[in-house]
């Protein structure tokens, strides 16, 4: 399951995030690292982006980058 | 303050000595109130430029501490040293000492938001590699407070090895604190004993500039550091912050349940954009009256302190006329900057990217190219400089190529005259002005073209993958007085700086193509001239000649003969000879049409877009038939074509300077005037064939 099946509102741990790029890197940068909580607060009008909520922060990503966010929900 | 150095063991002394200013560097996430703490610091003694040859803005600013003057060198916002952007790659040759302008600093001081402290802490786990002192600046803490946010400030310091100090730049709380610890860790001349390597392995001992980031063609290994230093932070997180409660994010959730809402979203964001526009127009008004105003009477004194020659002529009609041309915006310029900072810095800008990202990302562009090319409303120039947010080299290059089709306020004018002499007082279903219709219809076709243009763009020659978009959406705050105040007059200063040269050089080349060649008898005014004497003025002679002659001069001028030498080429579009002079010397500034308008209409030059002599006189123009010039569909074609056309040289001298290539400018020039040469075609011709005159 990925970030991008989630629904809003729902708590998930990172399992792991794909691919080797840039795109990748500046995930986990920003904090989006195996082990920990992220939450789906919302979508943006078009159904795209999305906004999460992961250490205390708000996040917005395409959901390009959140289906290589490998998580498991935690409900 | 427990610092880490203990031993005073020295180990390149010379290196320290020789330079006698010292130099520090403020590093620190976006938004964690790293300028509020440069302005707290530096006060009003600092300066932007640019870093040489790359379009990252440099700030550096001076800071005195107990008469020690320190050199402030204000790094890019980072929320990583990892150099996939340019800002990046700049900040990490400054503190490895490799950027030749500045000199390596002898400390870095940090700045780490409280209430985000974990992602803020990254940034210090990467600063901490680089062998130089750093010195956490704890800001946000009285929002942190109020989360009930309790951080131990000393096992902070303690875990991280280095010393941290709390600081509330408004109130100036710990900035006397905060500056010593500085000036007492930059004058010693040692490194720091440890540092924090993210092999896994924790805190080692001080490894030397070229081992750094050894493993960074390895993304595997990559994402393994990154990993290690979460983990660190995390640990670091657990020890010294007691969990909180996020109500303070909450309240930034309220917010965004409205201000991004699928559909009150979009209704709020349109609503702002029309509140910040109107207020542009109506609160720009007197100020720049008064500049007008200013340089009117200014070139009237010089003119007459001087005796009558070419001297005198170049002075006031060449470089007071045009440079005052262009500082008449400025008002309008600070304005667009002070929504702009006041819309950045209570978040709302970031919201407004995550609205629209999805309509940008159809056409190919990043959400963040929102930003440039809002700015480019005021003036094309700093939104193209603006681009340079943008990572993507491709994304960059299209959001530049489309961004002069955004309405800049140089446009205004020329809308604002053509909407006087023909649409003034006409309503739209009885309530509504059909100029501010009119005014609305421009804008979006600017804004529809620059759409078609960019999908074009990005599915042909700037091909690439849709741009990843990874953006902190940051909690809304009361935007700082001072910060917002100083980052208006900072930009507002730099675009003066960068237009006024080059404004300068053109209206110097502009009025010599006016004034020369000399005709020999002034007072030859001809038949054509007499043909388009205006009835209305019927009032004291004497000016009326002068202007005559100006008007006659100016026909038989280089730039007159131009006018002529592509009338055929204009006339389907509805303009004469004068149109074309008008719009050839608008190529200094769009607005300076209405001048040249005024001069060929035998107004005198000191008329404005609402001047009625000079609205009577486009009225009343006729053609050697006859028949007049001007008609509503004529205006309304002059309009179309100056919403596209590429009429504006130094947006070209930037463009240049930003891309770095010829090419780029002569295409951008090439492709917006045959886009505005076949849209003003099509409304003039499908005007008239729809009946309309």
């Amino acid at each position: 399951m990925t970030l991008a099946n989630l629904e809003i509102g729902a708590t998930a741990r990172v399992k792991s995030v794909r691919g080797n790029g840039r795109i990748s890197k500046r995930l986990m940068e920003m904090g989006i690292v195996p082990g920990v909580l992220i939450r789906v607060i919302k979508t943006a009008p078009f159904g795209d982006p999305i906004e999460v909520r992961v250490r205390g922060y708000s996040l917005a990503m395409r959901r390009n980058e959140a289906e290589t966010i490998e998580v498991i929900e935690t409900n | 303050m427990e610092a880490l150095n203990n031993t005073k063991t020295i180990e390149n002394p010379q290196t320290v000595i020789r330079n006698s200013q010292l130099t520090v560097a403020l590093a620190g996430n976006p938004n964690a109130g790293k300028t509020t703490l440069f302005n707290a610091l530096t006060g009003m003694r600092q300066k932007t430029a640019n870093y040489s040859g790359v379009t990252v803005e440099r700030k550096e600013g001076n800071w005195t501490v107990e008469n020690e003057h320190l050199k402030l060198i204000d790094l890019p916002g980072l929320y990583s040293l990892d150099a996939t952007s340019l800002d990046e790659k700049i900040a990490r040759e400054i503190l490895m000492g490799k950027l030749a302008e500045v000199p390596k600093p002898s400390a870095v001081i940090a700045v780490v938001d409280a209430t985000n402290l974990e992602r803020n802490l990254y940034l210090v786990t990467q600063l901490l590699e680089f062998g130089i002192p750093v010195i956490i600046a704890l800001t946000m803490v009285d929002l942190a407070e109020k989360q009930n946010l309790e951080i131990d400030v000393k096992k902070l310091s303690k875990f991280l090895k280095i010393p941290v100090i709390a600081v509330k730049a408004k109130q100036k709380i710990g900035i006397e604190e905060l500056s010593n610890e500085v000036l007492k860790t930059a004058k010693s001349l040692e490194k720091p004993k440890t540092t924090w390597i993210s092999n896994g392995n924790g805190f080692s001992e001080t490894i030397e500039e070229d081992d750094i980031h050894l493993s960074l063609s390895d993304n595997q290994a990559a994402n393994k550091q990154i990993f290690a230093r979460y983990n660190f932070i995390s640990e670091v997180y657990q020890q010294s912050v007691k969990p909180f409660d996020e109500s303070e994010a909450r309240f930034s959730e309220k917010i965004d349940r409205i201000l991004t809402h699928k559909f009150f979203g979009l209704v709020i964001l349109v609503a702002i954009l029309l509140l910040v526009f109107q207020t542009i127009f109506t609160w720009a008004a007197l100020p720049m009256d008064l500049l007008d105003a200013g340089f009117g009477s200014l070139g009237e004194f010089v003119g007459n302190q001087m005796s009558e020659g070419i001297l005198r002529d170049l002075i006031v009609d060449g470089i007071i006329a045009g440079v005052g041309g262009i500082l008449i915006f400025l008002p309008q310029i600070l304005l667009l900057f002070l929504f702009i900072s006041i819309l950045e810095d209570t978040g709302y800008m970031a919201r407004a990217a995550f609205l629209l990202d999805k309509l940008m990302s159809r056409v190919g562009l990043h959400g963040k190219a929102f930003l440039p090319l809002m700015s480019s409303f005021a003036c094309a120039i700093p939104g193209i400089m603006a681009t340079r947010t943008i990572e993507n080299r491709r994304d960059r290059l299209a959001t530049i190529m489309i961004a002069p089709f955004m309405s800049c306020s140089a446009r205004l004018p020329v809308y604002a005259l053509m909407i006087a002499a023909f649409f003034a007082g006409q309503t739209v279903f009885g309530f509504i002005s059909l100029g501010a219709v009119l005014m609305l219809a421009m804008y979006s076709l600017g804004i529809f073209v620059a759409v078609i243009a960019a999908f074009v763009l990005k599915k042909t020659i700037l091909k690439s993958p849709p741009p990843p978009f990874v953006m902190e959406l940051p909690p809304y705050r009361l935007p700082n007085f001072r910060t917002v105040i100083q980052n208006m007059f900072t930009r507002a200063l730099l675009f003066i700086k960068r237009a006024g040269t080059i404004i300068l050089a053109i209206s110097i080349i502009l009025w010599a193509l006016m004034y020369f060649p000399r005709s020999g008898e002034q007072s030859a005014v001809s038949s054509q001239q007499s043909a388009v004497k205006i009835q209305e003025d019927d009032n004291s002679g004497s000016p009326i000649i002068e202007d005559q002659i100006v008007s006659s001069q100016l026909e038989n001028s280089y730039a007159g003969m131009l006018g002529h030498t592509i009338e055929p080429v204009i006339s389907p579009l509805g303009f004469d000879w004068k149109i074309g002079v008008a719009i050839i010397a608008s190529f200094a500034a769009r607005e300076v049409l209405v001048s040249t308008l005024s001069i060929i209409y035998n107004v005198g030059d000191d008329a404005t877009e609402e001047s009625p002599t000079l609205i009577n006189a486009i009225r009343n123009a006729k053609k050697s038939d006859g028949s007049k010039v001007w008609t509503p569909l004529t205006a309304l074609s002059l309009m179309v074509f100056f919403v596209l056309a590429m009429q504006c040289m130094s947006t070209l001298a930037i463009v240049r300077r930003e891309t770095n290539s010829w090419s780029w400018v002569i295409f951008m020039f090439g492709y917006m005037t045959v886009l505005a040469y076949i849209a003003s075609l099509i409304t003039y011709q499908g005007g008239r064939f729809l009946g309309f005159s």
